[in-house]
């Protein structure tokens, strides 16, 4: 029996909004003391009423497009009906037959839908005079919460987390979202199935999971846990696990007998949204250059390594940065390559010093009398005294290694030292050691 | 059209989707009177609406929405003081399995 | 002052002309109050201290030449509308004990416009019902019949106008709730065209179907009130953005040459005869008075009840939802029969496997319900139409059959399934006991109706007559 795997993602994204996705309190609530960002309708106060924020709506749409899914020009919000503590009006305002975005591709994996919705409330669970009880803060309640659903087109666990990194460094471009697994800005669940041809009639649900690593682990956990049942002759059953990292095993949370009955209707407090095509082009035009195309970009404009660019297209920040030194280092003659070597080499901390002041430490490097002789030697000795793995490594044959020792003896010299002689010189003393 | 009976059986399913204990009074007294009112519907099994949209809003109005400005929240003082039991700044309740 | 006598309008005047103060008015309201309401029931809270407050508060005021719509006039609200710092119940035990810490739109502006709260009147718990008798604190009766119902849902607002407690109360229709009590209590009902009035801080019943008006001794008094209350609402985004005229400025205006239609399916089996013909009197004072008589016809009107008792239960199930007795108010177990059959019936239409036999269904009948108006409406100016099949009905004649209540709603669903509006008029007496005529008319026609109501109103003078 060949089984192959199926695994979808459903991805809750909550939106950098300055305000709530029905109401005016601020969004910002992480670190806030509780219950200080809400208002009548983000609290399910008798007779509040929703009204949906405009550039929540933009951003969904504008995710939607990086991810190429077609944008339903007539949309509408629907009620979501179930009972639950974090759930202050007893449903939820979501979308369901009609939402802003489906049927794309990201990563040679489909999208199904992606839709717009409420986040809920925040529980904790603590012991209160030997009762169990549940404590709730609203302050997230209301928050915009943007939904991705995949189809089970991923096949291993290792396509699990790159699809992952790649899409939440295009939604970190994008401005939408933080993506912050620790903050909760970002949570996800896993669905797992193995089949043989087609998609088996089963599914679990792996919820809970902290960061890309678990994702990958309890995947593959699963598959293996899946295997062997099959092997027994078995089916696994149906149900919600969570990962315990301690003992590095998946465990049952629930057992799904029926699907919950949510109940959808159209949500009568709030009237339908229409986009016409020159919103939705608008909304197009308006995606800064992603990842991909910024990096083809730099390797081209600025003459960069592959490495290199992709180093520095990791986050925008980064990028930004590197364009902005490289501008300046223009017009001084500091050539981009120059440049981008040091950033990545030397771990320059661009939140400490402005584009400014990094291409002027370069220039008053290179203005500087250099180090030489016995004072080049001693810093080159003491880089490797302080590197010995790195240098193991270049013996086994590791040769771009050498760049980082390289840039810590830049470091150490702030850059008064030919690069080139530095490489030779450890080179030899690497050799001859 | 479905059997619009509503039995104790069904009633007990049904009461805990809308978050309701009913007494033995209720469970008895409901699905005759649910099942009445039901009957009542079945007019509308005379009509052919296979072609007609439906009416969810009878205002006509589309794209209701706001700018993105953030304004004041009550404090949270104000947001709890109607909460019959509350634990410092939180609301309270006896604990839930998860969702 | 005779406060028998008065009206809105009148107490404006009175006031503005120095006959009276408004605390001397806000004492004449108490006073009736303090007499009258032990009997009636039709307040849940009066505000004493804080109508005492805010009518020396007035009194300053008028004093320094302050204009403003209803500067000193107290005003009764309808216990589902919800007063910063006031309880506000709902006519439900689940809510109480509440107080809310905001006040409703239609509160802000009345008061905006120097309005002072006189009391909380009493209804049908959470708006579910058409009589008056099922709230939590006790049944409303009927100034005109002590044993008879007021009708409902806004029992207690209805009653405090026609027994002189009140100048003006307001009012929420979702399938009647003001035209009907005003029918049954002789005053004048008014139900705006949907979205006319924000619902923003008002309890919601059925959020697609919720029209906020009120009750008043005249026609008149109920433009002036539209006129404060009317406009968009950055917190309701079912408002429309259509301009607020003065809804004052046209009563007297001729309505000779225009066309009102009489549907064929609200005069047919079930409507009690003496109910019957007083409608065809009044159908002859409008022809007296120039206006043109046509029959028309509604062909979907006997599938209005369905599709109303689908959709509204459906979307209370959903609106309750939210009172879990964790943030506000006690638990789901003090909900009492009305308010949980209905929950249920709405969850079950909207539930798996039924929703399209049941809620689907209703909602594309409702489409054929609003396109018979539409249609209608490229004929007809307006429509005259019963308000209730019955005269006020006796206390506990209809509670044992859930089904026989919802029946007394018949001639006044479609105009909350449509969206447009709707008012009630006095139209006689028959045995003492008073009924209403409702005129209907095209989305935003609020203007239209007060005019035709106006001459009739003026004509027949069935407001004059007080209940013994």
């Amino acid at each position: 029996m060949k089984l192959k795997t199926y695994v979808g993602l459903e991805i809750h994204i909550e939106l950098k909004t300055k305000s709530k996705m029905f109401c005016r309190c601020s969004a910002d609530y992480f670190g806030s003391k509780p219950n200080t960002h809400v208002c009548p309708v983000c609290l399910g106060l008798p007779g509040a009423l929703p009204v949906p924020n405009k550039k929540a709506i933009e951003l969904t749409v504008m995710v939607g497009q990086a991810l190429n899914c077609q944008i339903n020009s007539f949309s509408k919000f629907d009620r979501k009906n179930y009972s639950y503590p974090d759930l202050p009006k007893g449903y939820q305002i979501s979308q369901y037959d009609l939402p802003f975005c489906k049927s794309g591709k990201f990563m040679d994996v489909d999208i199904t839908r992606a839709h717009l919705e409420e986040d809920t409330a925040k529980l904790t669970h603590i012991n209160l005079e030997g009762k169990e009880v549940s404590l709730i803060d609203f302050n997230r309640s209301g928050v915009p919460l943007l939904e991705i659903v995949t189809e089970p087109d991923i096949k291993t666990s290792k396509q699990a987390k790159e699809f992952l990194k790649k899409l939440t460094q295009t939604i970190r471009y994008l401005g939408v979202s933080d993506c912050d697994m620790e903050k909760g800005s970002m949570r996800l669940e896993v669905n797992i199935s193995l089949g043989e041809d087609k998609l088996p009639d089963y599914k679990v649900e792996l919820k809970n999971l902290n960061s890309f690593r678990f994702v990958e682990k309890a995947i593959e956990y699963e598959i293996k846990r899946h295997l062997e049942i099959f092997k027994k002759g078995e089916k696994p059953i149906q149900e919600t696990r969570g990962w315990d990292e301690k003992k590095q095993r998946s465990f049952s949370q629930r057992i799904k007998e029926e699907a919950q009955d949510y109940r959808y209707f159209p949500e009568p407090d709030i009237p339908p949204i229409r986009l016409d095509k020159k919103e939705i082009e608008q909304i197009k035009n308006s995606i800064p250059e992603l990842p991909e195309q910024k990096k083809n970009r730099f390797i081209k404009d600025y003459g960069l390594s592959e490495y290199n660019a992709l180093l520095l297209t990791e986050d925008m920040k980064k990028a930004d940065f590197f364009e902005q030194a490289a501008a300046l280092g223009d017009k001084e003659k500091v050539k981009a390559k120059k440049i981008a070597n040091i950033l990545i080499n030397r771990k320059i901390n661009i939140n400490k010093e402005s584009p400014g002041e990094f291409v002027k430490d370069i220039l008053n490097e290179s203005k500087k009398p250099q180090i030489m002789g016995e004072d080049l030697d001693k810093i080159i000795k003491s880089v490797l005294q302080n590197n010995r793995e790195v240098v193991e490594e270049i013996r086994k044959g590791k040769e771009t290694a050498v760049e980082f020792l390289v840039g810590q003896v830049m470091k150490e010299t702030r850059g008064q030292v030919s690069p080139n002689q530095v490489r030779q010189t450890l080179r030899e003393k690497i050799e001859s050691a | 059209m479905k059997s619009s009976k509503i039995t104790k059986e069904n009633i007990k399913h049904l009461a805990d989707l809308a978050n309701l204990k009913l007494n033995d009074e209720e469970l008895k007294k409901f699905p005759k009177q649910l099942s009445e009112i039901l009957d009542y519907f079945k007019s509308l099994n005379q009509l052919d609406i296979k072609k007609v949209e439906s009416t969810a809003q009878t205002t006509g109005l589309e794209n209701v929405t706001r700018e993105d400005k953030p304004d004041k929240s009550l404090d949270s003082d104000q947001a709890l003081s109607n909460a019959k039991k509350k634990h410092k700044d939180f609301f309270i309740t006896k604990a839930v399995l998860e969702k | 002052m005779n406060i028998n006598e008065l009206t809105l309008i009148k107490a404006k005047e009175g006031l503005e002309k120095k006959e009276f103060s408004s605390l001397e008015l806000v004492e004449a309201f108490l006073k009736e109050i303090k007499k009258k309401n032990p009997k009636i029931n039709a307040f849940i809270a009066v505000c004493e201290k804080e109508a005492f407050l805010e009518a020396k508060k007035a009194d300053e005021l008028i004093k320094k030449g302050v204009k403003k719509p209803l500067l000193g006039i107290p005003i009764a609200f309808k216990d589902n509308f919800l007063t910063k710092g006031i309880k506000t119940t709902a006519a439900s035990k689940v809510l109480g004990d509440y107080i809310p810490v905001y006040n409703a739109t239609a509160v802000k502006k009345l008061k905006e416009a120097g309005a002072i709260i006189l009391g909380k009147t009493n209804m049908d718990a959470w708006a579910h019902g058409s009589s008056g008798e099922t709230s939590d604190f006790g049944v409303t009766k009927n100034p005109y019949g002590n044993n008879r119902v007021p009708g409902g849902s806004s029992s207690g607002s209805a009653a405090a106008v026609g027994s002189g407690m009140a100048l003006a109360a307001t009012g929420t229709d979702t399938g009647g709730s003001v035209r009907l009590p005003g029918s049954f209590c002789n005053v004048v009902g008014l139900k705006p065209t949907y979205g006319r009035v924000s619902r923003y801080g008002i309890i919601a019943m059925a959020s697609s179907l919720d029209s906020i008006g009120h009750l008043t001794k005249t026609v008149s008094d109920s433009a002036l009130l539209l006129s404060v209350t009317a406009g968009q609402d950055k917190f309701d985004a079912t408002t429309s953005p259509s301009s607020v005229g003065d809804y004052q400025k046209n009563l007297g205006k001729d309505i000779k040459g225009l066309k009102i239609g009489i549907p064929k399916e609200y005069f047919q089996e079930g409507l009690d005869k003496g109910v019957k013909d007083k409608i065809k009197e009044a159908i002859n004072e409008f022809k007296k008075m120039g206006v043109k008589i046509e029959e028309v016809s509604l062909p979907h009107t006997k599938y209005a009840l369905a599709v109303y008792y689908i959709i509204q239960p459906a979307e209370v199930s959903s609106n309750l939802a939210r009172y879990d007795g964790i943030r506000y108010g006690s638990g789901r177990e003090m909900f009492a029969d009305e308010a949980k059959r209905r929950i249920m019936l709405g969850t079950f239409t909207l539930s798996s496997g039924y929703w399209e036999a049941y809620y689907l269904k209703a909602m594309k009948v409702r489409t054929l319900i609003k396109k018979d108006f539409d249609k209608v409406f490229g004929k007809v100016d307006a429509l005259l139409t019963p308000v209730s099949p019955t005269l006020p009905f006796k206390i506990r004649e209809k509670t044992a059959d859930p089904l026989k209540m919802y029946l007394s709603d018949i001639y006044t669903v479609t105009a909350n399934l449509a969206g447009i509006p709707g008012i009630s008029v006095p139209a006689g007496f028959i045995n003492n006991l008073p009924l209403g005529l409702q005129i209907l008319g095209p989305h935003f026609s609020e203007d239209l109706l007060f005019r035709l109501a106006y001459h009739y109103e003026q004509k027949t003078e069935f407001y004059k007559k007080r209940p013994v």
